[in-house]
């Protein structure tokens, strides 16, 4: 029967097969394999039908314990459920998955395999996960290709059905689970004939039922517990049989013939590789290649992991085998192998002492490849055969790195390469925000459908949310491709922005002959003399094409302001000739009109616009013979950077990472603070440029400004002396700091984003030409050089006295140093601000916890933090535990802190001959209340620290233990502000109940809530913070239920600090707030609105959102300080005017309502009318509570006392 | 008094329609309108502009971010089907044809000479009764002449007629240097009525901010006087019905406008200010009035007052401009 083909990647394939094959699904989003749960979801709210007619139900939980406790109830009661996770999702999932198993369910969980976090968090893929999980009792299936993906969650779900044991279905996160590939689709035919009705009825027949009551879940005793939990070995026993059955029905219905074990190569190998996952399609390109030249060697694709079958194992292996190697995509520390290796030294044994093994016991050698995605290689794989030659191979060896401390890696030759020459192999260099994926993506469709060709996609990110590279990698051909590894020798090289080739020596990797595609303002006589010297170099020595289009003018010309995708797919198909032209038009306009349909018909027509009009504007450049160009590649950071960041973090940033030995990167993930600094990122088109005679000096611009770009200070003149010529300065208006002082406001144009947010919210116009304001966006390449050196002189102005400052005016705090300074957070961030307000105006003592998602990604994903330090050396210390558990990770700071003050002050006393009373009289009466005294008592601390210095060298005093301990203590008398930080996914789900229990401990941390009201990171899934009406992931047709009121939950207690802040509303309650919070001697809560790239929202005029949303009396300003009720006064300050406009105003001011309008008219009219009664309801609740008067307590009392 | 009136070609109950506005963007409002006795409704404006903006801006926001970041592909659910073309304006005149028996006159404001044909296709197609043509251009090109504006009007209006079979009025603004001549061309290129006269939203200035700002003010009772002159001076000049819109708000503006020529008179502000009960008040007053005066009919007071049947028609032109001026001495 002939199946449809179709061009997608491993998530959508598992997600395909398992969504028509059950009826429950609960999942919560984690990379990477939050689409799996997305498209489900998609499908299901298009009524979608599974094999049975009905339509599976999508549940987005709160955690994946929450998810996992789902699919656990659901299972047991009789529903064919699934899940969809990764890491540590399936880490939180174990609990349940010992119950499930345990109780002998059927079920499939489908799994993209990822890191653990360690040393650090890693969203890649590896089988750290699925290995955590071996003990719970779970079959593991691992899938090696997309195909596979799709065929194995069918395999595995009739499989289940049959065995009572639940699997876990699993491939690699990202490698698989995002490869776009070409492959038959499955009919629901095939699943109907595979999925064994009797089956179902029977699990449906084991589930809970009042009509057919039992109890199932009890707790045994040390009498039958043991006995019972060896009652499943039948079970485990029976288990490969069915597999292999089932596996051999598929084959039958499909085609495709799999085993527990399959083997490929030499049917005489002396040398075999074991390896599950992706890595065995590489492996099985190079034993095909090692093959044809005679090499006796095989591979042994490890299908069913667990139940582990011997029997299975051993007759798969060729009776030749003399070296077995085995790959393990994971590390357990400490083991005496990693676990696949483990249980192959095992079956081996265990066959040779019954004396059954059939071949000579081999040599047995085990090795870790590829964690966190790293490259898995045909040249690697060489070097592992060739290892395994030697007479005595190296064991528990790595490949792909270069271990320098433990000398485990092997030597491979990287210029070995096995790239079919049939083989289409293209590389295109995007910016995220270009469009360059989507077209690729959208291309290898065009490609795979439109021809009998094999079509492969891969995409590669950088970790920046904003100015992000993206590097497709292409290929296609008439032979199977199962090259899954990244492009290295390509015959087309794309580069969709110019400024790249000064970062990326991109034409390295090409090939004699190969083409390279430029997206280039310049005309085809002048661009030459504009590429760098080494591009130049390539171009001749590589006889290379080199094309060029000026893809912006199009896109200009046709409206598609700054998406080329179009436009550069249309020269790609123009130039590959893989389509005779006028047909590859018409595949991309067919390709347009689907992709685009939906969305008016305008834009199909500027779609096609542009695709019309790039034919005319694509030229070929003759390639002179000589290098012309005198221009080097950009050096990754500046020679003035500390050696760490020139010799480490400049490779990271080059891209050349993977060439840094072992030794080079610290042991346990610590790294330096403030890097963003030395990463001149140069993304902003355009850059603010001040006007000091408009400027106000009210420092709104700094406020807001989320990357810590432009920056005011107040200085004495004589600073001046040593100014660049063109450095800006002015009179300073206010009298506060003295007479006759300077200010100045500057950019740091090399590491603005150019969001232009600073310029929106300045509120200074030019009186002549109401257009301009105090700051005005330029272009900023004419100005970076002059820029710099101003920056640089800047940087040199001593900065304004921290204990003179008045922190409760925004202009006055605006001039404290930022500790968090050009992140990678998107353009425009809403959350960032608060981040560096937290830095300024408490970094130099602040400890932060910061839970997983955007602001632990933009605060501390390799190679650069924006964490910074300031010029006496403090600033913030900042750890990401997880993201589950951030609040409990902050208490245990503060705790620790707590303690170490407490043993300081009792160090104290002991020492107290020694070190005199009245220095410790100073240190434990100062009350650290504002900036002055903790100046006061930073000198006591260092007097301190001085006079114990002094006490050591003195070996006559007896006290050394103590000194010493003392020393050690003694800065935790300067008091230190713990921050817990996080986005709603965290405090509203998944981390709530942390939360809940830390802001009832009563100690003193702050948490700082960047509410954006969805899942940020993950890509806006719904979160209990997502307010009713707007639409999100998982709320697709508009959330049906209002925001969870989280301020007021916490307010409950009577005794934490709760305020509730919109920067764009009201920067001066957002200032005091934060002062306040930090001041209270207990638990704070900050609620902060952030607004985010998935409202859909213009990011440069985001302030004006959040004064919407408070103007509607959606958002309310207010603050509730439990300390005023102890002075007898309303703890609860309503700060905001509500109900100044209609919610809807505000709403539809954002696509994340609006959209709603066009895609459920009639329900956005219902759910916005709900939504405004809430806000209203809402509004009256808490301007009751502004009217609150307290009770009098001590009045209260004595009445009592009376009585 | 017989209140029945002839417009488009229509027969109406009365001389009475609310004209283009936000009020019948809700059916239970044009539900309150037939109650009130409205003699037919004209629909908001269907804006083309506004719906290419607004399908621009969704996939924008919806894919601008999309593919740029490992961990999401992209921020916002794939719908299935958006509402971005006029489909919402369409199927609200198919629910208001459905939910009332008078009339319906759709109103449209195009930007391209194809958005105008195919948009007032498919308003046909939905079952709208007329189609009023809100041609909103503010010439503002220094490079573009009157007459260029002039082409632009009558090669909207030819296209349109050509291209549907419902009746076709056309609401005009009276910017134009010869306004009679403007008003025959368009009724020359296929218009069956003149609507008059639309009002631009006036932009003001907010001093404090040094911003313009959109401001609407609604229209008062002195704003029929210009309705009146060219009214006056069109009826029985040209061939097609008047419409009056504008400053409409009480029985003695309807006859007034009624005596110039106009057929019918449109209401916005006043039902805005008042309710949409208020046409029947006006309604009432309006009968009473022609009662105590003793007219049969409208029709026999229409044109009453009309440039060629006053004895004096300098009256409406420029020349007794001196004539107000001097008396104020």
């Amino acid at each position: 029967m002939e199946r449809k083909k179709v061009t997608i990647d491993g998530n959508e394939a598992a997600a395909y097969t398992a969504y028509h094959i059950n009826e429950v699904i609960a999942i919560y989003p984690i990379t990477p394999s939050s689409n799996m749960g997305e498209w489900s979801d998609a499908w299901s709210a298009k009524r979608e039908k599974n094999i049975w007619n009905d339509i599976p139900t999508v549940t987005e939980m709160q955690s994946e314990g929450g998810a996992s406790g789902a699919v656990h109830g659901a299972l047991q009661t009789g529903a064919l459920t699934t899940t969809f996770t990764s890491s540590q999702g399936l880490l939180l999932m174990i609990p349940n998955m010992f119950k499930i198993a345990g109780e002998l369910t059927s079920a499939v969980f489908n799994v993209a395999a990822r890191s653990i976090a360690a040393q650090a968090l890693s969203i890649f893929g590896d089988h750290s996960d699925v290995m955590t999980a071996r003990s719970t009792g779970f079959a593991m299936l691992s899938s090696n290709s997309v195909q596979e993906i799709m065929d194995f969650a069918l395999i595995a779900q009739a499989a289940t059905l049959e065995a009572r044991i639940p699997f876990v279905h699993f491939f690699d996160g990202f490698r698989s689970s995002h490869e776009v590939k070409k492959i038959e689709q499955l009919t629901l035919d095939d699943m109907r004939a595979m999925i064994d009705d009797d089956l179902v009825l029977a699990h449906r027949g084991r589930a809970l039922s009042p009509d057919n009551p039992f109890i199932r879940g009890t707790s045994q005793n040390p009498d039958v517990y043991f006995q019972a939990r060896e009652s499943v070995n039948p079970y485990y026993l029976k288990c490969p049989d069915i597999v292999q059955k089932q596996m051999d029905k598929f084959a039958k219905i499909v085609g495709r013939q799999y085993h527990l074990f399959d083997y490929v190569g030499a049917p005489d190998a002396d040398r075999v590789i074991i390896i599950m996952g992706s890595g065995a399609e590489a492996a099985e390109e190079t034993v095909d290649y090692l093959t044809s030249q005679q090499e006796k060697v095989g591979l042994l694709k490890v299908r069913l992991y667990r139940p582990f079958s011997i029997e299975h194992f051993i007759n798969a292996l060729p009776k030749t085998v003399k070296t077995l190697s085995v790959l393990d995509r994971t590390k357990e520390p400490g083991a005496s192998g990693e676990p696949m290796y483990l249980d192959i030294v095992n079956a081996i044994s265990e066959r040779f002492m019954d004396g059954t093994l059939p071949f000579t016991y081999p040599k047995i050698i085990g090795g870790r490849y590829g964690l966190s995605s790293k490259e898995f290689t045909p040249a690697m794989i060489k070097g592992i055969y060739a290892e395994m030659k030697k007479e005595t191979p190296k064991n528990h060896f790595t490949i792909g790195i270069v271990d320098d401390v433990t000398n485990t890696s092997l030597d491979y030759d990287p210029e070995f390469s096995i790239e079919s020459s049939e083989t289409f192999r293209g590389k295109f260099y995007g910016l995220g925000a270009d469009g360059t994926v989507g077209a690729n993506k959208n291309s290898i469709k065009i490609i795979g459908e439109g021809t009998d060709y094999y079509a492969q996609g891969y995409f590669v990110y950088d970790s920046k949310k904003s100015g992000s590279t993206t590097i497709s990698h292409l290929r296609f051909g008439p032979k199977e491709i199962k090259s899954t590894y990244l492009i290295n020798k390509a015959n087309f090289i794309a580069c969709h922005q110019q400024v790249f080739l000064e970062t990326f020596d991109m034409l390295e990797d090409a090939v004699e002959g190969a083409t390279f595609l430029l997206n280039t303002h310049l005309s085809k006589e002048k661009v030459w003399d504009s590429l760098p010297k080494k591009v130049q170099e390539d171009l001749i020595e590589k006889k290379m094409n080199l094309y060029i289009i000026d893809a912006y003018k199009v896109a200009h010309a046709t409206g598609m302001g700054a998406r080329i995708n179009t436009i550069m797919q249309t020269c790609f198909f123009a130039i590959s000739n893989i389509f005779e032209k006028d047909k590859a038009i018409e595949m991309i306009k067919d390709s347009i009109k689907k992709t685009y349909g939906a969305k008016g018909e305008k834009i199909v027509e500027m779609n096609f616009a542009a695709v019309d009009q790039t034919l005319d504007n694509l030229f070929k450049v003759e390639v002179p013979k000589e290098v012309t160009s005198k221009k080097e590649m950009k050096p990754p950071v500046s020679e003035k950077a500390p050696e760490f960041v020139r010799k480490v973090t400049a490779k990271m940033i080059a891209g050349k990472g993977d060439t840094l030995p072992v030794s080079q990167l610290p042991v346990d993930g610590t790294y330096v603070s403030g890097t963003t600094q030395w990463e001149k990122r140069n993304i902003g088109l355009e850059v603010p440029v001040w006007d000091m005679d408009i400027c106000i000096q009210c420092n709104k611009c700094v406020v807001v400004c989320p990357h810590a770009t432009i920056r005011a200070k107040v200085y004495e003149e004589d600073q001046l002396k040593d100014a660049p010529k063109d450095f800006k300065y002015t009179k300073f208006k206010a009298k506060d700091y003295g007479e006759n002082l300077l200010y100045s406001l500057q950019v740091a144009v090399e590491d603005c984003t150019g969001c232009g947010i600073c310029v929106d919210v300045c509120p200074a116009k030019n009186k002549s030409e109401t257009r301009l304001k105090a700051i005005n966006m330029e272009e900023q390449m004419p100005l970076r050089e002059k820029e710099r050196e101003n920056w640089d002189f800047f940087l040199s102005i001593p900065e304004l006295d921290r204990t003179k400052v008045n922190l409760t005016r925004v202009k006055d705090s605006q001039f404290l140093e930022p500790l968090f300074e050009f992140s990678s957070a998107c353009l425009g961030c809403g959350e960032t601000p608060y981040i560096k307000l937290v830095s300024q105006l408490f970094g130099d003592r602040t400890i932060v916890a910061n839970a997983t998602g955007c602001s632990s990604i933009y605060g501390g994903n390799l190679p650069t933090t924006p964490w910074s330090v300031n010029k006496e050396g403090r600033g913030p210390a900042w750890n990401n535990s997880l993201f589950e558990d951030n609040a409990e990770f902050g208490l245990g700071f503060r705790l620790a802190i707590d303690k170490h003050q407490e043993h300081a002050k009792t160090l104290l006393t002991t020492l107290s001959n020694e070190i005199g009373d009245d220095l410790i009289s100073n240190i434990l009466n100062n009350q650290q209340k504002d900036e002055a005294d903790i100046y006061e008592q930073r000198g006591y601390v260092d007097a301190l620290n001085n006079k114990l210095n002094e006490l050591l060298k003195d070996s006559s005093k007896d006290r050394t233990a103590d000194i010493k301990q003392l020393l050690s203590l003694a800065n935790y008398l300067v008091k230190k502000s713990v921050w817990i930080m996080g986005g709603d996914g965290w405090a509203y789900d998944i981390g709530y109940g942390g939360l809940d229990h830390v802001i009832a401990s009563g100690k003193n941390v702050n948490i700082l809530v960047l509410d954006t009201e969805v899942y940020s990171n993950t890509g806006g899934q719904m979160s209990k913070a997502t307010p009713r009406a707007a639409v999100a992931k998982f709320a697709s047709a508009g959330k049906p239920v209002a925001k969870k009121d989280l301020g007021m939950m916490a307010i409950s207690y009577g005794s934490v600090y709760v305020a509730k802040v919109a920067l764009g509303a009201n920067d001066t309650q957002t200032v005091r707030a934060f002062l306040e919070a930090e001041a209270y001697d207990g638990p704070s809560l900050i609620i902060a609105y952030s607004h985010c790239i998935a409202h859909g929202i213009n990011m440069g005029l985001a302030m004006h959102n959040q004064k919407a949303a408070v103007d509607s009396g959606y958002w309310q300003l207010y603050r509730y300080n439990p300390d005023l009720e102890k002075k007898g006064k309303n703890p609860f300050k309503l700060e905001s005017k509500g109900l100044k406009i209609p919610l809807k105003d505000y709403a539809y001011m954002e696509t994340r309502y609006k959209m709603l309008t066009k895609s459920h008219p009639e329900r956005a009219k219902r759910l916005m009318k709900e939504a405004q009664r809430d806000v209203e309801e809402k509004w009256n609740i808490y301007e009751q509570l502004n009217s609150f008067e307290p009770l009098k307590i001590e009045e209260e009392e004595k009445k009592q006392e009376n009585e | 008094m017989k209140l029945e009136t002839k417009y488009l070609g229509m027969d109406l109950i009365n001389p009475v329609i609310p004209s283009a506005g936000p009020l019948s963007r809700e059916i239970d409002n044009i539900k309150k309108m037939e109650d009130s006795e409205a003699a037919a409704v004209v629909l908001y404006s269907l804006f083309e502009e506004q719906i290419e903006h607004e399908s621009l801006e969704l996939h924008h926001y919806t894919s601008h971010h999309a593919d740029s970041h490992a961990e999401a592909t992209n921020y916002f659910p794939e719908m299935e089907d958006y509402v971005t073309g006029p489909e919402e304006y369409l199927e609200h005149i198919k629910k208001a044809k459905d939910a009332v028996d008078i009339p319906i006159i759709a109103s449209l404001n195009g930007k391209s000479l194809g958005g105008w044909t195919e948009y007032a296709k498919k308003i046909e197609q939905a079952g709208a009764d007329a189609l009023e043509l809100n041609i909103y251009k503010i010439a503002a090109d220094i490079n573009q002449s009157g007459s260029d504006v002039e082409n632009m009007y009558v090669d909207i209006v030819k296209e349109v007629t050509n291209n549907v079979k419902i009746p076709v009025a056309v609401k005009l603004s009276p910017y134009f240097s010869s306004m009679s001549w403007m008003a025959n061309k368009i009724v020359e290129a296929g218009a069956s009525g003149l609507v008059l006269f639309n009002r631009f939203y006036q932009p003001d200035i907010d001093l404090e901010k040094l911003e313009v700002v959109p401001d609407v003010v609604l229209s008062n009772p002195e704003m029929i006087r210009l309705r009146l002159r060219w009214i006056a001076i069109l009826h029985d000049n040209i061939k097609a019905d008047l419409a009056a819109t504008g400053g409409v708000y009480s029985e003695e503006d309807i006859l007034k406008l009624i005596m110039a020529g106009a057929q019918v008179t449109q209401m916005l502000a006043a039902l805005l200010k008042h309710g949409i009960e208020h046409i029947k008040t006006v309604l009432t007053k309006l009968i009473y009035w022609g009662e105590e005066h003793e007219y049969e009919s409208l029709d026999q007071m229409r044109g009453s007052i009309c440039y060629k049947n006053v004895s004096d028609p300098s009256q409406f032109e420029r020349a007794n401009y001196m004539n107000v001026l001097n008396s104020y001495k």
